[in-house]
């Protein structure tokens, strides 16, 4: 050892992941620790890329639906729901009142689950296990409705271009009716159990804090751009399908740490129950869906088409040349960009915190690489 | 007839055979005590393993009952074998070393962490005169058992960098700084005690609060904060939620066992059950009485002093479940601030007014 090294400590480089348990996914981190402290942190992704936007200029509108499940596989409806849109108004289709109904219905009970898996992680990754249990008990009615209506439990293929699979089974409105009711009174209990908690609050009040400026220049958004102070919701931004229409509130919570982002999604999950039985109540009766060419060819041009998915904004970009399949097609995913300022967010805090962050930004590995 | 008069019934005989056999007494009184010695360190052994079979299925079911499932049902009545499947399973698996650990560090860190744990047992007065090595106890129980007790960590930091892993360091790293930590409160709080009872002897701890309940020392006022104190930093010695950060399996994978398969792994468990049933026993025998039953001295329902120990103890090592199920982690730092910001100087207070009650002649 030399005289300059006496006194002074190594960095400590360590690989979290891809095989690390709460990095959601198979998200590698190369941390570099000052004893507990980060000093850096930098993800390395594409370990789940699958070509997915390649893979869109090979198959026709109607095939790639089924694909679109497989990248953010959290909220497979909602993804559907944005190719069937874009699809839809690149060849002017217009879908009947039921299945706008049914669509929305569909995408805001995938949101529920998705919030529900996410206070299910939040609280393992900080160390308790049994929200997690409960969280995923009542997430288990979610899916049990979806698979009733789609046969599937996490990759739907329900939606179709001009419509759907198929209209809702019979006694589905009621058995949905019911999961709400068991659902709202026990997403109190959640918040009892960890939203509330001492412990818990120490570890997210003050972690992983952004500026709202920050959080704009990066991209940010979903609920945890709406943790920072920024109501930006695109279910009232752009107002799309039926949401003008619904009464519901857009959560927004000042701080733009772990808390408010866990804050927003505890919000947003009654919110969202809120939205589910106006829906179920003013339901109307009919078809599900509109004639549609088998062979669906649509105009040449181009189409941006965003909604608001449990993540974010998510977006899909769609050229056509005029022939059965897409040109070329673009995902903005909203994992990729909450993820992003993943170094900035923990640089300086403890390596405790990262699972934290990680947690609070809900990112999805499939949603990331694509 | 107390664990006690049986084991004085047999030494007798067998003095009484050997002399038969022209043993000189002298040298079958010392033949006897090595087997004493012998049997009683089998017995902490066996204590031990059944101690975590029992827990390990019990914290298994209080989970699922916590958690709103079932745990186990398969093996047995009730999933009431599987833990011993889960012993045999352990037992098969392959015993892997990971390339450039230290192979000496790495075996000998299991070992190390079980042996302590198993050593503490000697003091456990486990009833009347009941203690495994009862001479040993004669004045130095409460010293042996703290000396042995914070031994413990080289297990675990021998264990840990031994496995040339980053995640295994940064967890002995941590559990070497917690259970230093919490080694304070924990003998401030049983200071207290041994000021109370006078003596440094956990059978005379005991004796001191021979009577019925009244007489425990947890019902005593100037008791409750070292109640409290020791409960936390048990739980803190013991490395469970919401203190678990040595292990915390979402942050550093699985702490300083992370790179451990088979039976060193689980020599791991067993000694983390094994200090679990420790720490509930200790504070049965500080708090509640140890040996003692409810309702007076001696029993009137005349059942052995080791029943009713073991019953206070497994109320302590529910609760302590309980807590592990309900609450989140603390984070390194916040973990060491509680330990030196708000438990130590407790523990001052506590013993400043146990001297005070001392003094006034209130105990």
């Amino acid at each position: 050892m030399n005289e300059a090294n006496v006194g002074t400590t190594d960095q400590l480089i360590v690989n979290m992941g891809p095989q690390h348990p709460s990095t959601h996914g198979v998200l590698r981190v190369a941390l570099t620790l000052d004893g507990e402290r980060v000093v850096s942190a930098d993800p390395d992704i594409g370990y789940l890329h699958s070509s997915m936007e390649k893979i869109a200029e090979r198959l026709d509108y109607r095939q790639y639906i089924s694909y679109t499940d497989r990248f953010d596989y959290l909220g497979a409806m909602c993804n559907e729901w944005v190719f069937v849109r874009a699809v839809e108004r690149l060849a002017g289709i217009e879908v009947t009142p039921r299945c706008e109904h049914i669509r929305l219905l569909m995408a805001e009970l995938n949101r529920l689950a998705s919030h529900l898996l996410y206070f299910g992680a939040m609280g393992i990754d900080t160390g308790a296990t049994t929200v997690f249990l409960y969280c995923f008990r009542e997430r288990e009615l979610i899916l049990d409705l979806f698979e009733w209506v789609s046969g599937q439990r996490l990759l739907y293929n329900f939606l179709r271009v001009g419509g759907l699979r198929n209209d809702l089974p019979d006694g589905w409105v009621e058995q949905c009716h019911a999961a709400m009711d068991a659902l709202a009174s026990r997403v109190d209990e959640y918040d009892t159990l960890l939203s509330e908690n001492r412990i818990f609050i120490a570890r997210t009040r003050g972690i992983g804090a952004i500026t709202a400026e920050e959080a704009l220049a990066y991209g940010f958004s979903g609920p945890c751009l709406r943790g920072c102070g920024v109501p930006y919701d695109l279910r009232r931004v752009d107002g799309y399908s039926l949401y003008p229409e619904l009464d519901f509130e857009v959560c927004v919570e000042e701080g733009g740490d772990c808390l408010s982002r866990h804050m927003v999604r505890s919000r947003e999950l009654r919110e969202s129950i809120k939205i589910v039985r106006q829906v179920l109540a003013r339901l109307p009766e009919g078809e599900v869906n509109v004639p549609v060419p088998r062979r669906l060819k649509v105009e040449p041009g181009e189409v941006y088409e965003r909604i608001e998915s449990p993540r974010g904004e998510l977006g899909c970009y769609l050229v056509s040349d005029g022939s059965d399949k897409p040109w070329r097609m673009h995902w903005r995913a909203p994992s990729f960009y909450n993820l992003a300022p993943l170094d900035r967010l923990c640089r300086g805090h403890w390596m405790a915190d990262m699972v934290a962050v990680i947690a609070s930004t809900d990112i999805v590995l499939g949603d990331v690489d694509r | 007839m107390s664990i006690h008069t049986i084991g004085v019934i047999i030494k007798d005989w067998l003095i009484g055979l050997l002399a038969g056999w022209g043993v000189p007494v002298e040298l079958s009184r010392l033949l006897i005590e090595v087997l004493t010695w012998a049997v009683g360190a089998a017995l902490c052994i066996i204590a031990i393993m059944l101690a975590a079979l029992v827990f390990i299925y019990l914290e298994r079911k209080v989970s699922g009952y916590i958690q709103s499932r079932l745990g186990p049902t398969r093996c047995g009545p009730v999933g009431i074998l599987q833990s011993f499947v889960d012993v045999i399973k352990l037992l098969l698996k392959e015993d892997i070393v990971p390339a450039e650990a230290d192979r000496v560090l790495h075996t000998i860190g299991p070992i190390l962490f079980l042996a302590v744990s198993a050593l503490a047992y000697v003091v456990v007065p486990w009833d009347e005169g009941g203690t495994v090595a009862g001479k040993v106890d004669a004045g130095v129980g409460v010293l042996f058992m703290a000396a042995v007790g914070s031994m413990g960590l080289i297990g675990i930091v021998v264990g840990g960098w031994g496995s040339n892993n980053k995640w295994s360091l940064l967890g002995a790293i941590r559990g070497a700084a917690q259970m230093v930590s919490y080694e304070i409160p924990m003998l401030l709080a049983l200071m207290c005690v041994v000021l109370q009872a006078e003596t440094l002897s956990l059978a005379g701890i005991v004796e001191d609060q021979k009577g019925s309940i009244i007489a425990w020392n947890f019902l005593r006022p100037w008791m409750w904060l070292p109640v409290v104190l020791f409960l936390i930093s048990g739980v803190a010695e013991i490395n469970r939620t919401p203190f678990d950060i040595p292990e915390a399996e979402s942050e550093l994978v699985s702490g300083f066992h992370t790179e451990y398969t088979g039976m060193k792994f689980a020599l791991f468990f067993l000694a983390e059950y094994g200090n679990l049933l420790l720490v509930a026993l200790i504070f049965s025998v500080l708090f509640l009485g140890g040996w003692l039953s409810p309702f007076g001295y001696p029993d009137p329902l005349r059942l052995p002093g080791i029943i009713w120990l073991l019953a206070k103890s497994l109320l302590i090592v529910l609760i302590v479940m309980w807590v592990r199920w309900t609450l989140p982690r603390l984070r390194v730092d916040q973990l060491m601030g509680l330990a030196w910001k708000l438990m130590i100087p407790a523990g001052f207070v506590a013993l400043g007014v146990m001297c005070a009650v001392i003094m006034l002649g209130w105990a």
